[in-house]
């Protein structure tokens, strides 16, 4: 009853989401239809931008030199979102099934990173990682270590250390973003195995399942809305990353966020930025709407 | 194997979670083919007994054979037991022939066999034709019946049900009981049953096992369990009960008597063995108090009397009364100064005694129907 009179009264509708809609229009809708205008426009000198309707960008963007960056860009997020879910479905079982006592714990530390600045982090991750960092230093210590207990055995001790490359290359981009993006799997994961009655596990080692059954024949299965969401939130993002390839990765490691970055600033050229951000928000739109349209078959199944 | 050999023994179980006793020195045996329950209030530690006959929890100390076989180091899956779940578990994302084949498919049952089972076991609950259905389809009962189906269909030795009824509405609880009597009595299997409803132990069970904070505080028949209750935890759990503290005074083979401050003094034709002159409580059902108007009772126009011969008496004011359709309760202050609960059957629809608050009445019971409880 409540919710029609809600309904029904038109002006207490407006006047709730008059802000809201407003706040969209003038800060989302507005400045992304200047973009998406540019992208059909030409420089004309150095600041002047002429809309012409010219499809010139979209050509330029699809030819094989910012073609190959965009699939490139999507092999490393797609990459990103895999090891995430390996990663993460562990962590996200092992949430669920710690003890009321240690949860919150447990949370708090998935969650710590998220309040920390990006920057911070990636460059606190850049410590770590360099040749003279600790990573280097552990494996370092580990190979020399080998070698001596090999000597002590009387065999061919290995060949002195060299500081292994660990940054400014993919697998510093495929990394840093991996570790940024843990907490984006991890959450919904844990929201979708937090709701799964126990007992069904339970139900399914009683029917004689051992637990690799159990977990790919009902775990699994039941998390599946989980795994989605994660595999969305962790996709749309890593797909548009900036920061990480920029600082962490090497020459042959940029990403599609960082060749438009360059559009508009070094290149200045605010139409064909546009183009490809452009291209960007249609591949990301087409994954939603592919995800939308999965949800709808499974809402008919039922 | 003879028949007479018990089915499940539990040996001495104690389980403790950290400083909390769930189950304490818990020693029990459970025959084949008998409808056993686990009766107690929540935390009494029937549900923990339970999960550890599945193999859900692990005994702290004693030890759980099933068909003699130690289940010490089996785990859930390899326990020829089988369970209901409270909340069913059946699993959401299979369709019903999905959800009561899963087991069969488990322990490598040719597809041709395992439908043909799963088509019985289905049959056998009532559900034949479901086998597409899907769990969220279904009502509350029906899911409960996959999930009997998908234990049944296993044929495990005991199957074990966890409060099997407390989802479902009184209607169909009511039914549930019959027909869950009716269907171990069908395919013979042993039967497990963790409840806190009495109405369900006593309607269904062969054998009721009263827990108390832990222990068994009475294992015996549903009859034997309300009309001798061995102490008062199970005397105040199992129905309802007035029970009056007393000191025994008469404790001869044939006869004995309880006073009892606010009663009056209570006579039982039969002697009790207890301390004499020491501290007992007398548990009377409210059932077996006979009430009428003072002097006018059928029974006592018979004898001419206030009660007939060798019927305790008593007299009092009713303070209370609800009136329930089948029987009427009173709450009765007597003249000594305690107040008693009585049940009385509406047995025709105009009652010839009318009854009504403040009323004078009195009461009387057999020497037969107090029991005498020494704890």
């Amino acid at each position: 009853m409540a919710e029609q009179d809600w309904k029904a009264d038109k002006k207490a509708f407006w006047a709730v989401s008059s802000v809201p809609l407003l706040w969209t229009l003038l800060l989302f809708l507005v400045p992304m239809s200047f973009v998406w205008l540019y992208s059909f426009g030409s420089n004309v000198g150095l600041t002047e931008i002429e809309i012409s309707g010219t499809l010139d960008n979209y050509k330029r963007a699809i030819e094989w030199l910012y073609l190959s960056i965009f699939l490139k860009s999507f092999a490393v997020a797609a990459l990103v979102t895999v090891i995430c879910l390996i990663v993460g479905f562990p962590i996200a079982m092992a949430l669920t099934f710690a003890s009321e006592k240690w949860r919150p714990w447990l949370l708090l530390a998935i969650m710590l990173p998220f309040w920390t600045n990006l920057l911070i982090r990636t460059y606190a991750l850049m410590i770590m990682l360099g040749s003279q960092g600790y990573a280097n230093k552990t494996l370092g210590w580990l190979w020399e270590s080998a070698s001596w207990i090999k000597a002590l055995v009387g065999m061919q001790p290995f060949p002195a250390w060299e500081p292994v490359q660990l940054l400014y290359n993919n697998f510093a981009v495929v990394l840093g973003l991996v570790y940024v993006h843990l907490p984006f799997m991890v959450l919904p994961l844990y929201a979708a195995l937090d709701r799964l009655d126990k007992s069904l596990i339970e139900a399914s080692l009683d029917l004689g399942a051992g637990h690799l059954r159990t977990f790919l024949k009902v775990v699994m299965p039941l998390a599946m809305p989980g795994v989605i969401a994660g595999v969305m939130i962790t996709l749309i993002p890593a797909l548009g990353a900036y920061l990480t390839p920029d600082l962490m990765g090497g020459t042959d490691s940029q990403m599609i966020a960082n060749v438009i970055e360059r559009q508009f600033k070094r290149a200045n050229d605010w139409p064909f930025g546009a183009a490809l951000s452009f291209l960007l928000i249609y591949a990301m739109f087409i994954l939603i709407a592919l995800q939308g349209l999965r949800r709808n078959k499974s809402g008919e199944a039922r | 194997m003879t028949d007479n050999s018990p089915i499940i023994q539990i040996r001495k179980v104690s389980k403790r979670f950290g400083k909390v006793t769930a189950v304490d020195d818990v020693s029990l045996d459970i025959m084949p083919g008998e409808f056993f329950v686990l009766l107690g209030p929540s935390g009494c530690g029937k549900t923990t007994l339970l999960r550890m006959i599945a193999g859900f929890e692990v005994p702290t100390e004693g030890q759980i054979l099933i068909d003699g076989q130690d289940m010490s180091r089996v785990p859930p899956n390899k326990r020829p037991v089988n369970m209901v779940f409270q909340s069913y578990a059946v699993f959401p994302h299979m369709s019903v022939a999905e959800n009561v084949g899963y087991g069969l498919k488990i322990a490598g049952v040719g597809r041709a066999e395992r439908d043909e089972r799963v088509r019985e076991a289905l049959e056998l609950v009532k559900l034949g034709g479901f086998e597409e259905r899907k769990p969220d389809q279904m009502s509350g009962g029906q899911r409960q019946r996959v999930a009997l189906a998908r234990s049944l269909v296993m044929r495990p030795k005991v199957l074990l049900l966890d409060e099997p009824l407390s989802a479902l509405d009184a209607k169909l609880r009511a039914q549930m009981q019959f027909e869950l009597a009716d269907l171990q009595e069908q395919v013979g299997i042993t039967f497990v049953t963790v409840t806190h409803d009495q109405d369900e132990a006593l309607s269904m069970a062969c054998r009721i096992a009263v827990m108390n904070k832990g222990d068994v505080a009475q294992l015996t028949t549903p009859s034997d369990l309300y009309e001798y209750p061995a102490n008062r935890f199970v005397a105040d759990f199992v129905g309802s009960v007035n029970i009056f503290e007393g000191k025994l005074t008469v404790d001869e083979p044939d006869k004995a008597a309880v006073d009892c401050p606010g009663v009056g003094r209570i006579y039982l034709n039969h002697g009790v063995t207890g301390p004499h002159g020491g501290n007992v409580w007398v548990a009377l059902r409210p059932e077996k108090i006979y009430l009428h108007v003072p002097g006018h009772g059928n029974a006592v126009r018979a004898a001419g009397q206030d009660a007939p011969e060798g019927h305790n008496f008593a007299r009092g004011v009713i303070t209370g009364m609800s009136y329930l359709g089948d029987i009427t309760l009173f709450d009765i202050k007597l003249d000594d100064g305690a107040t008693i609960r009585v049940s009385r059957p509406n047995l025709s629809r105009h009652d010839q005694e009318v009854f009504e608050w403040n009323d004078r009445v009195s009461m009387h019971w057999r020497a037969d129907s107090p029991v005498v409880l020494l704890s």
